[in-house]
């Protein structure tokens, strides 16, 4: 560029008069300032910047000069340019950013049609919740306990202390396999379960039992012949009653508060002795007696308490059944219906959304609860 | 077990206003539960009304009303008008003059049924003359109620128009229905509960009235010969060990049974009947002692107890003829004829009748598991039955018999034999040794022995501080008669704590010291669930009960071990008889339910338990439980159980994608399954091989996909369901099913997963196309190219399949970009092109494929 210039005219050395160099950083400006588009910046660049524009032309006239003025026309020429360069270069960016903001806006799409092409799956409550209790006395140090569902009347009755004549044993409407003297039943709790435990396994034992169990009672919005049970057993040295309310108070804790409170009650369960009821306070209500009132509590019923369901030390008989000795160790068990917990603690109204499989009962619930 | 509250009243202190709530409370809080509160729901007015007048007014339906006139004294509310009350009566047993009871508008019936003066018969009818049935007295609707024949000449001659008739026949008074648990069998009285209400109010001394304390005359000479001969007691218990008769000879017939006990009778849920009858029942619901009442002009000889005869038959009270078990227990005239079934039910023959003057009272104690097994065995529970076989007090017996003769003799006019027969075998109950710091060891409260003694006192137990084996901790108890429950210290530990206060117990949380968490089992089944869920599939719950049919339907072959269900003996259904043995057998009802529910898409899902027994059921032992079984018997109970496999089953139809904005949707097909298997599997990390499978059923032949582990091992089948099956089942066209075997997996992922290491070296990708015929499964293309390519092949994916024009017929075009990567250096191209032919080369030679 700066080369020596040979074809010098130095009439024409007005190009590097301090007023055009202005003039020319001044029309540059302009056009720069006035580029409203990166297209028309490019325009300006080259009209200014290029190898034709005024002060690129005025910088190669910088060569012709005499050395003693070289110097500051060169200073001149070049804080000109510099300006200019600078001027460019700001204004690039401006529109840079423009032009990046507006892609975005341009890119916009309404993100409120729908997203999901396909439904989301889902678990079962029953599951779920009888998950929830488990996992909460796993992380007390319990384990969990199964067994088949399809059972022998001697674990299911006979080991319970429900024996052939035993009243309580009526009141459970079993399904009995054909042929009826095959010994085998439907279980109609998950207490086989505990008897197995015990049979297979040396105290301490502390297990939670999940299971489905069957009764011979038709669909309607408080029965089902297929329903699911919870039972936790706890065999060990020195076991209380009082223990056994402190698990019960921990299983309660679990599904319905931390605030909530417990009441017992004797009652007689064949595999218990001493057997004991559980209630505990109504969560809709706070236990205010609405009994006969226009509108009882329609959780409770107006009493103001929830029963639980029945528990208590396992019978001495059982122990030895087992081959466990009672005078060594002592032992609780309690249960409860899952489907209860369920609709207390999540508003189902009735049994048959439960047992139905509309996809639509399952769905509310998600993955966990 | 119901109980008027003055019923109980006549037995315990009831404070003033206590109201039949507060009665139930108290009998909770000693652990009885409340079942029911009945009475107390008539309000008035209900008034004495006397019969003024009446026309008989014949009507086109045939009946003729009677437009009455009657006095309801102050209560009338036409008086104002000048008149008294009128009303229509479609009754006929009364006459004017009568007393009879009035219901006038503004009064509730029970069942909330309004009275108001209504238009009947042309008439407005100011209210209504009530028989029993319409104001909860008894189930009588013969007629109206005529007072002077309800309550007696004597007490109607007292009463005037206007009385209120709500408190003249007890109808305001409340009654307490329990939940009486088998071991409280002597809570099946008054007495019993009368008892246990005293105690929730701390056994006031003095407070307790025993109904069945009366002097009773001893067993003497010239007594009805009775005979205890049972000769095959059932666990060496004796069918009968007291036997009470008493005879009242002259009883008037056509005497009824006071109003009182009517009324009562009718407040517990019991019907009237004559009054021996109703005299026993009073009895029995008094003091937990059933009775019989037997003709005595039908007997001939002595009253012999003995177990009946193979073949021999009774019909019973409720004209049933009953073929009798040798393990019945009789009651027999001379030991031939049987007259009931002990405990249960008497016979027809020996029946009190309406001319009926001479009754012996039976009185007696017997076996509990005798009554239960008859009761069962002739599906008859009676009022006795379940009385005897949860336990009755055996020294209540005479005093039963002795409250039936007075009351048969005050209302029946007759005079009792002085002749007494009591034969009572009966023993004492021995005594316990009991260790009084053990209520404390069980319940947790720490209670003083006096505090011990004195509830165990309180419950009617002898309790001895000297004797054989007392000490400062150990004292002698003998539990009373009634109470047969009584055996050992816990039953005794639950005395005291439910006396004391089942709320004194506290709380504490059990500490476990070594629990371990959930089994791997455990956590695979969750992957499981929580993966299908992933997928997009629902999670539901069926009924394990399904068809005779639906292994047809299911079109499973002969040999078809799903084939071989268990069977229940008592359906709930007729139609479902078995129990499943696959999760899709009952699946298919949940899709079809959503369907016919109106919802098109459907993608559900079950993990389950079913029954496959593989052939018939065994028998599982029932060996005793004083002891531990043997190890043996406990092999043979547990090997009797059938095989219960727990599987995952899926169904889906409609839309697996949605249509939207972005484009069509995409309909649920095999592959889906398939996926959903796989997905399952990947979440488990154990790697499964498909293959096509096409003889296995339910599915479409040629579209069923089986997956095993790489050992072979089935897992299960996934794929579209047969035409077939989909048209017997009545499912949507094209749905698609898998099953597979959940505990297969959680197997094959109970190892530790191995890491292997990876090349952090760049990738070498080529691609291929193969032609091969249309038979090859793409599988087994993909198999032989990893056998063949190499230790560096990292990745085979098919990214093409063409089949068409451009190639030969019965051909598919299969493309597939593999991926090399070598551990320790970038592979050159001259590698990668070698390992390629060499996968192409074990492909051709497999499967036939041509490079193209
Ligand atoms: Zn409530």
């Amino acid at each position: 560029m700066s080369g020596p210039n040979t074809n010098y005219d130095p009439v024409e050395v007005s190009a590097l008069d301090p007023a055009n160099v202005d003039a020319a950083v001044q029309d540059a400006i302009s056009a720069i300032t006035a580029a409203s588009s990166l297209d028309d910046l490019k325009a300006a660049r080259i009209a200014h910047q290029g190898e034709k524009s005024p002060l690129a032309l005025a910088n190669r006239e910088i060569g012709a000069l005499p050395p003693s003025a070289k110097a500051e026309a060169g200073k001149r020429v070049g804080q000109a340019r510099g300006r200019v360069g600078q001027a460019l270069a700001a204004r690039q960016a401006e529109l840079e950013a423009e032009r990046d903001e507006r892609i975005l806006v341009d890119e916009r799409v309404d993100v409120t049609v729908p997203a999901l092409r396909r439904e989301p799956g889902s678990r079962h409550p029953i599951d779920l919740v009888a998950q929830r209790l488990v996992d909460a006395f796993v992380g007390m140090g319990w384990e969990v306990a199964e067994g088949p569902e399809l059972e022998s009347e001697w674990l299911n009755f006979d080991a319970l202390n429900l024996g052939p004549d035993h009243p309580a044993r009526q009141m459970q409407d079993t399904f009995f396999l054909d042929p009826v003297d095959s010994g085998l039943v439907l279980r109609t709790q998950t207490s086989p379960v505990q008897i197995r435990t015990m049979l297979e396994k040396e105290p301490p034992i502390y297990v939670v039992a999940p299971g489905k169990v069957f009764r011979t009672d038709d669909l309607d919005a408080t029965h089902t012949p297929v329903f699911h049970q919870i039972e936790c057993l706890a065999i060990d040295k020195g076991l209380t009653m009082a223990h056994l309310r402190g698990a019960l108070d921990a299983f309660v804790r679990i599904m319905f508060g931390e605030e909530t409170r417990t009441r017992v009650r004797a009652n007689y369960f064949p595999f218990t002795e001493p057997s004991m009821e559980t209630d505990f306070l109504c969560f809709a209500c706070h236990g205010e007696e609405t009994w006969g009132s226009a509108e009882p509590c329609r959780t409770c019923g107006g009493s103001g308490w929830i029963e639980l369901g029945g528990s208590g030390m396992v019978n001495r008989k059982v122990l030895r059944t087992c081959g466990i000795d009672p005078d060594v160790y002592s032992g609780f068990a309690f249960g409860l219906g899952i489907e209860r917990a369920l609709q207390l603690r999540h508003g189902v109204q009735g049994m048959h959304d439960i047992v139905e499989g509309d996809v639509r009962f399952s769905q509310q619930f998600g993955m966990g609860v | 077990m119901r109980m008027p509250l003055s019923w109980l009243a006549e037995y315990t202190d009831l404070a003033p206003g206590v109201r039949g709530a507060d009665v139930a409370a108290s009998l909770v809080r000693v652990g009885l539960e409340e079942e029911d509160l009945h009475g107390g729901d008539i309000t008035g007015p209900l008034v004495v009304g006397r019969v003024l007048s009446f026309e008989l007014e014949p009507q086109k339906n045939g009946k003729t009303i009677r437009w009455c006139t009657v006095d309801v004294g102050r209560n009338g509310q036409m008086l104002a008008e000048g008149k008294h009350q009128e009303i229509v009566c479609g009754a006929h047993n009364f006459e004017v003059g009568d007393l009879v009871v009035c219901v006038l508008p503004g009064a509730v019936l029970p069942g909330g049924f309004e009275i108001a003066a209504r238009k009947t018969y042309g008439h407005v009818s100011n209210g209504m003359i009530c028989a029993e049935d319409e104001i909860g007295l008894g189930h009588d609707h013969e007629g109206i109620i005529v007072l002077s024949r309800l309550l007696g000449e004597e007490k109607a001659a007292t009463l005037q128009p206007g009385d209120d008739a709500i408190a003249l026949l007890g109808l305001g008074e409340e009654t307490v229905e329990t939940n009486v648990t088998p071991d409280r069998g002597y809570c099946f009285s008054v007495r019993g509960l009368a008892r246990e209400y005293w105690h929730a109010q701390g056994s006031p001394e003095g407070g307790y009235r025993d109904p069945a304390d009366v002097a009773t005359p001893r067993h003497g000479a010239g007594g009805y010969a009775v005979e205890l001969k049972d000769d095959s007691p059932i666990d060496g218990n004796e069918g009968c060990d007291r036997y009470v008769a008493r005879i009242v000879r002259g009883i008037d017939p056509t005497r009824p049974s006071p109003a009182w006990m009517g009324k009562r009778l009718t407040q517990m849920g019991m019907r009237p009947i004559s009054l021996a009858v109703d005299v026993t029942n009073y009895v029995m619901l008094a003091v937990g002692q059933p009775l019989h009442a037997f003709d005595v002009d039908t007997l001939s000889g002595s009253i012999v107890v003995r177990r009946a005869r193979a073949g021999e038959t009774l019909t019973t009270l409720d004209d049933v003829e009953r073929t009798l078990s040798p393990e019945d227990l009789l009651i027999t005239d001379g030991g031939e004829q049987a007259l009931a079934i002990a405990g249960v039910m008497g016979g027809a023959s020996s029946e009190v009748s309406d001319t009926t003057t001479d009754v012996l009272i039976e009185a007696a104690h017997f076996d509990p598991t005798t009554v239960a097994r008859s009761s069962r065995r002739h599906r008859l529970i009676t009022e006795a039955s379940k009385r005897f076989e949860r336990g009755v007090d055996p020294r209540v017996t005479a005093a039963a018999a002795q409250l039936a003769v007075d009351l048969l003799v005050e209302h029946g006019g007759g005079t009792v034999d002085d002749a007494v027969t009591d034969v009572d075998r009966t023993t004492d109950r021995t005594a316990y040794l009991l260790d009084v710091t053990e209520p404390a060891r069980i319940v947790g409260v720490d209670y003083p022995r006096e505090r011990v003694v004195g509830i165990l006192r309180d419950l009617g137990c002898v309790v001895e501080e000297s004797g054989e084996g007392t000490d400062e901790t150990h004292v002698l108890v003998t539990p009373p008669s009634w109470r047969p429950d009584l055996v050992d210290a816990p039953d005794y530990a639950e005395e005291v704590a439910r006396i004391d206060g089942y709320n004194n117990i506290p709380s504490i949380t059990p500490t476990p010291s070594d629990g371990r968490g959930l089994t791997h089992g455990q956590k695979a089944r969750r992957v499981v669930a929580d993966a299908l869920a992933g997928a997009g599939l629902t999670e539901v719950l069926s009924y394990p009960f399904v068809s005779e049919e639906l292994a047809d339907q299911l079109m499973l072959a002969a040999d078809d071990d799903r084939r071989h269900a268990v069977r229940l003996a008592n359906p709930l259904s007729e139609e479902r008889p078995l129990l499943r043995t696959s999760i899709l057998a009952s699946l298919v009802d949940t899709l079809r339910r959503n369907v016919a529910r109106g919802r098109k898409d459907v993608a559900i899902y079950e993990l389950g338990l079913v029954f496959r027994p593989g052939g018939a059921v065994g028998t599982a032992p029932v060996p005793g439980v004083a002891t531990r079984p043997d190890a043996e018997t406990l092999e043979e109970l547990y090997a009797a159980v059938p095989a219960q496999p727990r599987r995952a089953g899926m169904l889906a139809t409609g839309q697996a994608e949605q249509a939207g904005w972005w484009g069509p949707g995409r309909a649920a097909d095999w592959s889906d399954m398939v996926a959903a298997v796989q997905t399952v599997a990947a979440a488990l990390a154990v790697p499964v091989v498909v293959a096509n499978d096409p003889g296995h059923a339910p599915w479409h032949p040629g579209r069923c996909a089986r997956i095993s582990l790489a050992d072979g091992t089935l897992v299960g089948h996934a794929g579209e369901l047969h035409p077939k099956v989909v048209a017997a089942l009545d499912l949507p066209a094209r749905t698609v099913a898998a099953e597979f075997d959940v505990d297969v997996l959680v197997v094959a992922s109970a190892e530790p997963v191995q890491a292997r290491p990876f090349s952090t070296f760049p990738p070498a990708m080529t691609d291929i196309a193969l032609l091969v015929a249309s038979d090859v499964a793409a599988a087994d293309v993909e198999a032989a190219l990893r056998s063949g390519a190499g230790d560096w092949l990292e990745s085979v994916v098919l990214f093409d399949v063409y089949e068409g024009e451009r190639i030969e017929s019965d051909h598919r075009s299969l493309a597939y970009r593999l991926t090399f990567r070598a551990p320790d250096r970038t592979l050159t191209t001259d590698e990668v092109n070698g390992f390629r032919d060499a996968a192409v080369a074990s492909a051709t030679s497999a499967t036939g494929a041509v490079q193209r």
